[in-house]
């Protein structure tokens, strides 16, 4: 029995099921719910045996349909895949028992077949182990994340779909043509193959840039960042959550993934410390941007600018072999992921109540929805890193690794970025704080839909407790170390 | 120069063409086919890099890697085509509105 639970190929059923669902909610929009939860429980089991198999037996590694690399293409999981894996279920589960309250039926039947092509996407992204394969899932990504961002078909949300998908498009071709260039030049798109054969010549660099730049664009580092404010704040919310939660996540896994295996030997200081520069820079002006929104969608989004920003000041500071900063890189997307889809799933509530987003009238929120705005608040806690939660602990490695290295400047920015997202947060609590005396019958959200949110704000919170732990999954396959790739 | 670097030269060529269209022109057919154009461009650098390393017959391997890109770029271009109808048909220009500030 157990013997025969550890040789499933948990790997193999996390890209199928979703896909499979999809095509059936495609085929059969009557039950589209039903399969839908049925499909996203099953991927949670399936990340919990995937978990307990490498807990077990460490690295996953799952030829195809029984052809090795280099004729075949690879599955691969890793601590940090695992971790994505995981956060990836969790959030999909609360969003898609968010969704089944927030969709009326008709809509329903669109979302799901996009969100379920979505999840499938997400999981082969951090599956693949092949680099080719990985443009695919990046596709695939891309397009379903467009499609559902146009799902409530007003003008926002087509123009704000329609800049995605051209900056997305953008972002996968230049992708594909340091592929192409891999390929050229060391005969194979097997990342750990590519790991051992990349050296520094020409072709390398610039499938470097080409590659970089596209997932830097996807991932909407300053000054690329045009694209995500209106997309994110025009989508419905469970939309917003997976895109803020997960999808700008997926781009830039992708990014730490190609740069701890092929591109680390190329040594790149400059590359690093412009990176670093950049995300700098996004901290202070997505917070300075989030502070002056006056619609609460649109803040959340500038929000996730500077969170993005945080990503890469961990990257500049983790490329001179810092540990700590890879860790702190790794949880800060992590609690990230969880709060923010918290926050979206919360400001969902707050627009179904009042009917629109403008800051300045949440006044009433917090008599009416008190189990929203904490979630909005708790979430909160996490995104300005107050300590205990996820973020603080993602801030703190970080702030470690800044100070080890004497970026005193950087430690600054950490830290006035913290200060700000407080500023932008207390601006939307103390609105919705505001007392008045006649509060007129506005709809109330379904239980369901305050609760998932609430449980989301707390996973963010509760991660603060469980870094220990959630440590000793990361370093499962040594992610982060100069390692040497046995084949 | 051989006839395969001949051609991966166009391939470049031809992306940053496309790249520079997508940049300049506003309406949104012409981005899509700047986007087009830069897939192209792509495809036949990988084409052309194919027979380069292959000696007498192709390399199969970015042969495979064109075709998929096709199919993928087919179904990017006809979603891009849908959105294009339908924010045409919602405000009656098919252009993205300036940005902004609020």
């Amino acid at each position: 029995m157990r013997e025969a639970l550890l040789n499933i190929p948990w790997g193999v059923a996390l890209i199928l099921l979703p896909l499979a669902g999809g095509i059936a909610c495609f085929l059969w929009q009557t039950v589209t719910t039903i399969v839908g939860l049925i499909i996203l429980s099953a991927v949670v089991i399936s990340v919990a045996g995937l978990a307990w198999q490498m807990m077990e037996s460490g690295v996953y590694r799952h030829a195809v349909g029984g052809w090795n690399a280099p004729l075949g293409i690879d599955l691969y999981a890793d601590g940090l895949s695992l971790l994505m894996l995981t956060v990836t279920a969790l959030v999909g589960l609360c969003i898609s028992i968010y969704s089944t309250g927030y969709f009326e039926p008709k809509r329903s039947a669109r979302f799901w077949p996009l969100w379920l092509f979505l999840l499938a996407a997400l999981n082969a992204l951090f599956l693949s182990a092949d680099i080719f394969n990985l443009y695919v899932t990046l596709e695939l990504m891309g397009l379903a994340a467009v499609a559902l961002t146009a799902l409530s078909g007003d003008k926002d949300a087509l123009t704000g779909a329609m800049r995605y998908l051209l900056a997305t498009l953008l972002g996968s071709l230049a992708y594909l043509f340091g592929v192409g260039l891999l390929y050229h030049g060391f005969g194979s798109i097997d990342i750990a193959i590519l790991a051992q054969r990349v050296e520094s010549i020409p072709i390398t660099w610039a499938a470097f840039g080409l590659m970089s730049t596209g997932l830097i664009l996807k991932s909407a580092l300053f000054p690329f960042h045009f694209w995500l404010p209106p997309a994110h704040a025009s989508a419905p919310a469970p939309v917003s959550a997976v895109l803020s939660a997960l999808v700008v996540k997926a781009s830039f896994y992708l990014l730490l993934r190609l740069w701890l295996e092929i591109f680390k030997p190329l040594g790149a200081e400059g590359v690093e410390s412009l990176l670093g520069l950049l995300g700098a820079i996004a901290v202070l002006w997505g917070s300075l941007l989030a502070l002056m929104q006056t619609r609460l969608k649109l803040l959340i989004a500038y929000s996730t600018v500077a969170q993005i920003g945080y990503l890469f000041i961990a990257f500049s500071l983790a490329a001179s072999n810092s540990v700590t900063a890879w860790y702190a890189a790794a949880y800060l997307t992590l609690s990230h992921a969880l709060a923010k889809a918290a926050m979206f799933l919360s400001a969902g509530n707050l627009l179904h109540f009042a009917g629109q987003d403008r800051i300045a009238d949440l006044d009433r929120a917090v008599q009416r929805l008190p189990l929203s705005v904490t979630a909005f608040a708790l979430a909160g806690v996490s995104i300005m890193g107050i300590p205990p939660s996820g973020g603080f602990i993602g801030k703190w490695l970080l702030l470690e690794a800044a100070i080890q290295q004497s970026r005193w400047g950087m430690v600054a920015i950490i830290l006035l970025g913290g200060l700000l997202a407080a500023g932008y947060i207390f601006k939307v609590l103390g609105h919705a704080f505001t007392q008045v005396t006649v509060a007129p019958d506005s709809p109330i959200p379904s239980a369901l839909m305050q609760w998932t949110a609430l449980l989301l704000a707390c996973a963010a919170i509760l991660l603060g407790f469980l870094a220990p732990q959630v440590l000793s999954l990361l370093v499962i396959g040594d992610p982060f170390s100069t390692r040497e790739v046995t084949l | 120069m051989n006839a395969a670097f001949f051609y991966a030269l166009v391939g470049v060529g031809l992306f940053c063409t496309g790249l520079y269209a997508l940049i300049v022109y506003a309406h949104l057919l012409r981005k899509i086919l700047a986007l087009n154009i830069m897939g192209s461009g792509i495809f036949l650098v990988l084409v052309a890099l194919a027979k380069r390393t292959g000696g007498m017959a192709a390399d199969p391997v970015p042969l495979a890697m064109v075709i998929t890109g096709i199919v993928v770029t087919v179904s990017a271009t006809a979603l891009a085509l849908t959105l294009m109808l339908r924010l045409a048909a919602k405000t009656g220009r098919a252009e993205l509105p300036e940005e902004r500030r609020e």
